[in-house]
């Protein structure tokens, strides 16, 4: 059960991507090159990275509004999704959908979704589908604490539950849903708890740590795959930038800068790269290559999305029927 | 040709579309061994299982979103919503997810999944069991809206619907589950978009739908002994809309008058008007008549509910008031 040396620097890989990608994102948004609405998962790269190493290629994942991290983790070429935030031809969706809507059916991204609580009851059909078709597909549900306040976090926990069916609804705990800490929103602490009115495992993780994440979701996986039904867990973490880019000073209308640092110290990425180094897993110049090669791909998503055509004005009405 | 049920008729195209593709399933609330609310799906649990025919919670926006997800992971998901008023509770699986992935996607995700469900006031339960918002979903692009008036349209239209790759409204009506009707044994499909001219006429265009395609073939029968002869048209899918159909009639006719049960302010009767006054105005020789619902929720008193409800002879009145424009 426990990840190879390769594993291990995959998820390293994965994570960094994620951080470069996002910080890229940070700055060609605040350049106006990336237009709408951007919400970055910079703080929150262990879960997506965790979860989705113990997926294949086959399975499938729902993801949210803040869903690059899912995406690049899940497999998505970098171009590709560059031009979609940029809103080109070439992008994922053909520059229809944008950075809350990136979906890669190729790869079972069965969608970010702008709406919380959306992607839960479409995870539970995408794991019935799975049961009905008799594949051995598991699928993987993102989404957020105050999506557990919604309605379809119930009625979705509980079907699935009712039906054995193999989903695993991973909660990313940032503490906030967009402004409003998590106890003005709910009377629990753990959102893992109210997997107990479903008669399902519930577990609460260190989000930001890969190896914890990656552990717990070996482990639902494991049992879904086995027909044994949904695990929920929750993996806490937190966003280190405002709930959008252009969200003000980061947040700072409804949390510190003390706070805001504090979780910085927990960097989901040094301190696993601390680890693997003290382990002696890999190098500092390995990991420097490593990074280097990332940053070199990010730059050629850049020029890819810059270099390629907007849509024709004509393709607005293209794709709205089969 | 034998004559079945709008209800029989709906519950076979089910049977022979679950025979044929082992990818249709249906989910709903009562379903099973009730047989549905109407008995829409009565006998499909015993042929087909409980893995097939699945009695859901009462949790309209799990279940719908879960055939949002079946359906875009290959399957082809039929689900019941038992009453039009009960979509309400899943709008946003409906509006934003099901009608919208295979655009936001950029053409990449389909979703080949039906929703059924059914309008119309007359049983005295009142404004959240009666109404009959169908226009709301003909408004949403990406979505297919069905209208069947008849129980050969039922079949027909409902296999199309089961194989067709696109999300699809379903509106039944409560009234014709029991109206009677020449059905074929075997499979076969209507296709969208094709109105059908259910009666002849050169006076008046009457563009009805769901019962009261019934009541406009009634009011033409009485039309007639009067001298007037009145086309009857059923567009049979409100989207996609068989445009030149209806204009075409109205270019022969020089009078329309829309039939529909939704409520009269920005329904289906509006869009009907709107589309002749814009491209066929000049062919009118009598303002546009809309026979529509009332702007009040259904009420629940039989005298207020049977006011609230019109068929025949309100169409009759119209039928004269637009035979007075020379």
């Amino acid at each position: 059960m426990d990840p190879t040396k390769d594993q291990l620097i995959s998820l390293y890989r994965t994570m960094q991507t994620i951080r470069l990608f996002e910080e890229r994102i940070v700055d060609l948004y605040a350049r106006g090159e990336v237009p709408g609405l951007a919400h970055l998962y910079i703080g929150e790269e262990a879960v997506a990275a965790g979860v989705c190493a113990v997926l294949t290629d086959d399975d499938y994942i729902t993801s949210t509004h803040r869903g690059h991290g899912h995406v690049i983790a899940k497999g998505t070429e970098l171009e590709p999704m560059m031009a979609e935030l940029f809103g080109k031809k070439t992008g994922c969706c053909k520059g229809k959908g944008g950075s809350m809507h990136i979906a890669d059916m190729d790869r079972g991204i069965l969608g970010a979704n702008g709406i919380a609580g959306g992607g839960l009851p479409i995870a539970v059909g995408a794991a019935w589908s799975s049961k009905w078709r008799a594949t051995n597909q598991v699928t993987a549900c993102f989404f957020g604490d105050d999506s557990s306040s919604n309605g379809t976090f119930h009625e979705s926990l509980n079907l699935a539950s009712l039906h054995k069916l193999p989903v695993v609804f991973v909660c990313e705990n940032n503490g906030y849903g967009i402004s409003v800490c998590q106890a003005k929103c709910t009377p629990v602490t753990d959102v893992a708890s109210r997997a107990v009115a479903y008669e399902m495992p519930g577990v609460v993780v260190d989000g930001n740590n890969v190896l914890e994440v990656y552990e717990a979701a070996a482990k639902a996986v494991k049992r879904a795959r086995a027909g044994e039904g949904p695990t929920l867990i929750e993996c806490k973490t937190y966003r280190w930038r405002g709930h959008h880019e252009g969200d003000p000073n980061q947040g700072a209308r409804y949390r510190t800068k003390e706070e805001i640092q504090a979780w910085k110290e927990k960097c989901p990425i040094e301190r696993f790269r601390k680890k693997m180094l003290k382990d002696r897993i890999t190098t500092k110049k390995s990991l420097g290559k490593i990074d280097d090669d990332i940053s070199e791909a990010i730059s050629e998503a850049v020029k890819f999305a810059q270099e390629s055509d907007f849509p024709a004005v004509e393709e607005m009405y293209d794709d709205i029927y089969v | 040709m034998r004559e079945i049920t709008y209800c029989d008729a709906l519950n076979e195209a089910l049977r022979q579309c679950m025979q044929e593709d082992d990818r249709v399933v249906v989910l709903g609330e009562d379903i099973g061994c009730y047989g549905g609310i109407f008995q829409v799906t009565k006998g499909l649990l015993d042929e087909f299982g409980p893995d097939r025919i699945v009695d859901t919670p009462i949790a309209e926006a799990g279940f719908v979103g879960a055939c949002v997800g079946a359906a875009l992971t290959g399957m082809r998901p039929v689900a019941e919503i038992m009453f039009i008023d009960f979509t309400t509770v899943c709008m946003d699986m409906i509006v934003n997810q099901m009608a919208k992935m295979h655009y936001m996607f950029g053409g990449k995700g389909r979703v080949p999944m039906v929703l059924r469900t059914n309008i119309g006031a007359g049983r005295g339960t009142a404004a959240q069991h009666s109404q009959s918002f169908h226009s709301f979903f003909a408004h949403m692009p990406g979505l297919v809206v069905a209208a069947p008036a008849t129980p050969y349209d039922a079949k027909g239209l409902l296999t199309e619907a089961i194989k067709n790759d696109n999300p699809v409204i379903f509106v039944e009506h409560k009234r014709l589950y029991i109206s009677k009707g020449p059905v074929p044994e075997e499979s076969y499909t209507i296709p969208f978009g094709k109105a059908e001219i259910k009666r002849e006429g050169r006076d008046v265009t009457i563009v009805a739908t769901h019962a009261l395609v019934g009541s406009a073939l009634e009011a033409a029968e009485q039309a007639s002994k009067e001298g007037i002869e009145a086309e009857v048209i059923d567009p049979r899918t409100l989207s996609p809309l068989d445009k030149d159909t209806i204009l075409n009639s109205v270019q022969k006719t020089g009078r329309l008058l829309v039939a529909d049960e939704d409520n009269k302010t920005y329904g289906f009767a509006a869009e009907i008007s709107a589309i002749v006054a814009e491209e066929a105005i000049y062919y009118l020789k009598a303002p546009i008549i809309r026979n529509a619902s009332p702007d009040t929720p259904v009420p629940f008193s039989p005298p207020l509910e049977k006011a609230y409800m019109f068929g025949k002879e309100a169409l009759m009145e119209s039928i004269r008031r637009l035979m007075a424009y020379a």
